[in-house]
């Protein structure tokens, strides 16, 4: 659905923060981008979500035009909500901003906050919820419009070690069962081998795609007492030690 | 409430070490009234230092009303044009660094009516701050927020009332305690000049007259009061302040 071909993106002040980056998603993909910090995962989901436009080389959309808004789901780091809004209204933003009254999109808000498990919590504030539950009405807000991609830039890291395996549970099974492409960036080798069906290894200094490692494991299931996971996590630290020593 | 103990020991000794001390030295009133002769200067005629406070007042919190009015409107025209951004922003300044005695004296030439020329020179100290940092807060949206408004393709307008106006609101109720503060001063400021040229209310003017009859008592006993003012519009607004972040729920 998305070709990039031999991207490049070089920012003022001349820091080189990706070179030939050429990458394909398919519907239905999990893919994981993982890297150490610097190595430009962030500056690609950028570019993917048309936040930022790269220097050099192309991004072609299968259907020939860069996705519209909502098609596009993005979750950052941090929950990013509007403090001053109930649950609901901060899953309400992708579709008001988008001219969509709040009588229509009442039914697509009550979804998307059940998908995440946070029926019961429409009028709680941000600051009345916990980290993951930011989280979640995050990705809730990222759902609603129903996306064809979702983008994730390190979503769990500052979640504690529970909360992050609950979510990435929940996110298996949302991606199981929505058909959305997800695109997750992480630093974490068990993260990207736990949850992605594609693992891109990332080096720094300029970015690059160092080389990809496709998952045998499948379909969104708690893997991590499976011995291929253990052989998986292997494989890539053993990809990324490797890259190390060459760079 | 512990918080309050020490400051206030720590006032009471000062104000007696203050009045043990003018006794024992003999200073004569005139020079340095201790702190009984400041109480005893205000009751003797409290009516008249209060009504003069509440002109004051008047004067302060009208002008921080057309302050905050004003300085939100041209933020708010700043943020929704580069022209505006461009026409404004050298003048506001040029407001800002021209002292208040300068042009006082013109303004209320100019005005005429003694309560408005002293409301608009209160203004023009109070202007600033609140105008800034409203300014501020609507320039600078968090990032990230601002991205996801992009992604889901927001306008202009939108972007502006859903994101940037809220997201002023702290910088908003800062730049406004700051401008509460600097309204008194400038409300005082504008009686020291226009009391000169006759407009008898305020308690500068207060403090001008017991000076000229070298009613010194008098003149601390305004002064407490001017600090009393200040504190307390201080305080209020931080109070303000904090009372509708509660409401608004991210506090």
């Amino acid at each position: 659905m998305l070709t990039l071909s031999h991207v490049g993106r070089r920012f003022p002040g001349g820091t080189e923060a990706l070179r030939d980056i050429s990458l394909q998603l398919h519907p239905h993909d999990f893919l994981a981008l993982l890297g150490p910090s610097g190595c430009g995962k962030s500056t690609l989901l950028r570019l993917i979500a048309g936040l930022d436009q790269p220097d050099s080389g192309t991004l072609a959309w299968s259907d020939g035009h860069a996705p519209g808004p909502g098609e596009i789901g993005y979750v950052f780091q941090d929950a990013t909500l509007l403090p001053w809004a109930s649950a609901a209204e901060n899953v309400y933003l992708p579709l008001r901003l988008r001219g969509v009254p709040r009588e229509a999109a009442q039914p697509a808000i009550t979804a998307a906050l059940a998908r995440v498990g946070l029926t019961g919590f429409e009028a709680a504030l941000p600051r009345q919820l916990s980290g993951g539950m930011r989280m979640r009405v995050s990705i809730a807000r990222a759902l609603v419009t129903k996306p064809r991609v979702l983008l994730m830039d390190e979503p769990f890291a500052a979640l504690d070690e529970f909360t992050r395996h609950r979510l990435q549970l929940d996110l298996l099974g949302l991606w199981r069962d929505l058909g959305t492409t997800i695109v997750f960036v992480t630093h974490s080798i068990y993260e990207a081998a736990f949850l992605a069906r594609r693992i891109v290894l990332m080096t720094p200094r300029p970015g690059r795609i160092e080389r990809e490692i496709a998952s045998p494991l499948t379909e969104g299931r708690d893997i991590r007492m499976d011995p291929a996971y253990a052989a998986l996590v292997r494989e890539i630290s053993g990809a990324m030690e490797q890259a190390q020593g060459a760079a | 409430m512990k918080s309050a103990l020490l400051p206030t020991a720590f006032g009471l000794l000062a104000l007696v070490i203050w009045e043990g001390a003018v006794r024992l030295a003999h200073i004569p009133d005139y020079l340095l009234p201790g702190p009984i002769a400041i109480v005893g200067a205000f009751v003797a005629d409290p009516w008249g230092l209060m009504v003069s406070l509440g002109s004051t007042l008047a004067v302060t919190f009208a002008a921080l009303v057309v302050a905050a009015v004003l300085g939100v409107a041209m933020a708010l025209a700043m943020a929704a044009s580069r022209w505006a951004e461009a026409a404004i922003q050298p003048w506001a300044i040029v407001l800002q660094v021209t002292p208040l005695p300068a042009i006082a004296p013109l303004i209320i030439i100019w005005v005429g009516d003694p309560f408005t020329s002293l409301v608009v020179c209160a203004v023009v100290v109070a202007f600033f701050p609140v105008f800034a940092n409203t300014a501020t807060g609507l320039a600078s949206p968090p990032a990230e927020l601002a991205d996801l408004f992009r992604l889901y393709g927001a306008g202009r307008a939108r972007t502006l009332f859903l994101l940037r106006l809220p997201a002023a609101l702290p910088f908003f109720l800062t730049g406004l305690r700051i401008s509460g503060g600097l309204a008194l001063v400038g409300a005082v400021v504008a009686e020291f000049v226009a009391g000169s040229g006759g407009f008898a209310s305020g308690l500068a003017y207060r403090i001008m007259e017991a000076g000229y009859r070298l009613q010194v008592p008098r003149m601390f006993a305004a002064l407490v009061l001017l600090s009393l003012a200040g504190i307390v519009i201080n305080a209020g607004l931080g109070a303000f302040g904090r009372a509708v972040m509660r409401w608004r729920g991210d506090a």
